[in-house]
């Protein structure tokens, strides 16, 4: 378990940016998509929500909302319960319709649920009557593929679970079980990763391990990730870029930038830009 | 008040002993049975366990009381494997399809009510006196089971694991073949179990009324011949054979059942 400060992406500086804009960006959006940031990985993707829409019978989640996630970015949504964060994830999945808007993921429209896209559940949701191996490797079977036997030894490894590959999914502890969720997602070698808080069942200590070894492999593996949460601390702590939700239906009403070289959980600038964040969701009504 | 693991009466007792419970039960069973006929008068002492197992003996060594045990098998086979080819596909589409499932429950519910026995008048008149008649009151018993429950596995598979199977890349075919149909076995095979215990049951009665082979017939024969011991001894091959049935598929539930 490391809590010490996480070292910046090697490529950071390669970008000339030299660290980034303190400032927020605008509501919303980081309307400047060419944008370079931490993680920046030449063959990720980017996540593109336009004027998106989303209402339930009488219900509007939110209006007109925009979202722009720069290839390689850690984007944390972050609000409390019933704020619409993971319904506008649902979206961005292709598994729930906007009203109006649209999603494009690479330059694709999203139109619907697609292995390229792939969603990391609140609960593990693994499959009982497939081993821990066998779950990993449902992906490609499930679009008739032959798993590969090596990469799939390789995700076992990555997510620390290579000792109990053979085992039933019901002896895994809950920790375990969230990682063997990661990698059967990873296992269909997606453009982006979508998280639907996916560590708040955990313990803490659990939750910051798995903080951690989800940094690192998305760091490894280069992918667009957006991750939502309802822990301050996690999003700050995980997010490139922090979107904080606002009641229903207020969308996105702020977005936080993160300066990741100084990712820590104790850094005192670090410490800075968590209450500052925290001051943020003061302000948008949230406590 | 009793510690958790102890709060079930006689818990401490199990463990070592265990093993040794189950048969405990036969032997008080058997004292019971010795008790009644021994206690009696009159017929009822021909019941009595010694004449029984001396028949039993002679029985399983005898070449024709096997063709009837065979035969007794054929049919329950025959009758398992209608109610399988007709109940678990009504089964999926009564689970599938919401308007399948209104249409069918009151229809099911009261077809299970209705004594499959009393089909019997109806099955001697349409198929004549023979293996079909007893297979087909059978069929209408042990029918039910399979169709309720595996129409309710169906009904309540989880409908994240379908989310998953979807955002994993899945199309329809492949999530019925390797998410739906492993999530409703279980379910399948508690209705198979039920449906095994009562096929079994019915196919003595069934036997008793349209044919002349088979265990239930033996039975009646057995009571027509005046060898009244060798009633009981054929009761307890049916108990037997029944229990060795119900025994497996528990196994292989128990091997399918992830809690």
């Amino acid at each position: 378990m490391s809590l010490e400060s996480r070292p910046a992406a090697a490529d950071d500086d390669a970008d000339g940016s030299g660290g980034r804009s303190d400032a927020a960006s605008p509501v919303g959006a980081a309307a400047d998509g060419a944008e370079t940031v931490g993680r920046h990985a030449a063959d990720a993707a980017p996540i593109v929500a336009g004027d998106l829409t989303k209402r339930y019978d009488d219900t509007l989640v939110f209006d007109g909302l925009d979202l722009r996630v720069a290839p390689g970015e850690v984007c944390c949504l972050l609000g409390p319960s019933g704020c619409g964060k993971t319904t506008l994830l649902h979206l961005l999945a292709g598994l729930e319709e906007p009203t109006d808007g649209r999603v494009e993921i690479d330059g694709e429209a999203v139109t619907g649920p697609d292995y390229r896209w792939g969603v990391v559940f609140q609960d593990p949701l693994l499959y009982p009557w497939l081993s821990v191996r066998e779950n990993v490797e449902i992906g490609p079977r499930l679009r008739g593929e032959t798993p590969d036997a090596d990469h799939v030894d390789e995700l076992l490894e990555l997510v620390g679970l290579d000792g109990v590959a053979d085992a039933d999914t019901s002896d895994l502890s809950g920790g375990m079980a969230q990682r063997a969720s990661l990698a059967r997602t990873l296992a269909n070698d997606p453009d982006v990763l979508l998280l639907d808080e996916p560590f708040s069942a955990l313990d803490q200590l659990t939750k910051m391990e798995l903080q951690d070894e989800l940094l690192r492999i998305v760091d490894e593996l280069g992918v667009t990730a957006v991750f939502v949460t309802h822990d301050i601390d996690e999003a700050v702590y995980l997010g490139d870029r922090v979107a904080i939700m606002g009641p229903v239906p207020a969308g996105i009403e702020h977005v936080e930038r993160i300066d990741s070289e100084t990712r820590s959980r104790d850094d005192e600038a670090f410490l800075a830009e968590r209450a500052a964040t925290f001051e943020r969701l003061e302000a948008v009504g949230l406590e | 008040m009793a510690t958790r693991d102890k709060r079930r009466y006689g818990s401490e007792l199990l463990g070592e002993t265990d093993r040794l419970l189950p048969a405990v039960g036969l032997l008080v069973g058997l004292a019971v049975w010795w008790t009644v006929t021994a206690l009696g008068s009159g017929i009822i002492t021909n019941f009595a366990p010694a004449a029984t197992f001396a028949v039993l003996a002679e029985l399983v060594v005898s070449p024709e009381f096997y063709d009837h045990v065979f035969v007794s098998l054929y049919r329950f086979a025959v009758a398992l494997g209608l109610c399988l080819a007709v109940g678990l596909p009504v089964g999926v589409v009564v689970g599938y399809f919401a308007a399948a499932e209104r249409a069918t429950t009151v229809l099911f519910q009261f077809m299970r009510m209705i004594s499959p026995l009393a089909w019997f008048p109806i099955a001697i008149i349409v198929f004549g006196v023979g293996t079909r008649s007893a297979v087909f009151v059978m069929f209408m018993a042990g029918l039910w089971p399979i169709v309720l429950n595996t129409a309710h596995g169906i009904g309540t598979i989880d409908d994240d694991w379908i989310t998953v199977g979807e955002s994993l890349g899945g199309d329809t075919r492949a999530l019925l073949r390797r998410v739906v149909v492993p999530a409703v076995i279980p379910d399948m095979l508690t209705g198979i179990r039920l449906s095994i215990g009562i096929l079994w049951i019915i196919l003595v009665p069934a036997e008793m009324l349209g044919v002349n082979t088979g265990l239930g017939y033996l039975i009646l024969d057995a009571r027509d011949r005046f060898s009244y011991a060798e009633i009981p001894a054929i009761m307890l091959v049916i108990g037997f054979i029944g229990f060795w049935l119900d025994l497996s598929v528990r196994r292989l539930h128990a091997r399918w059942n992830w809690g």
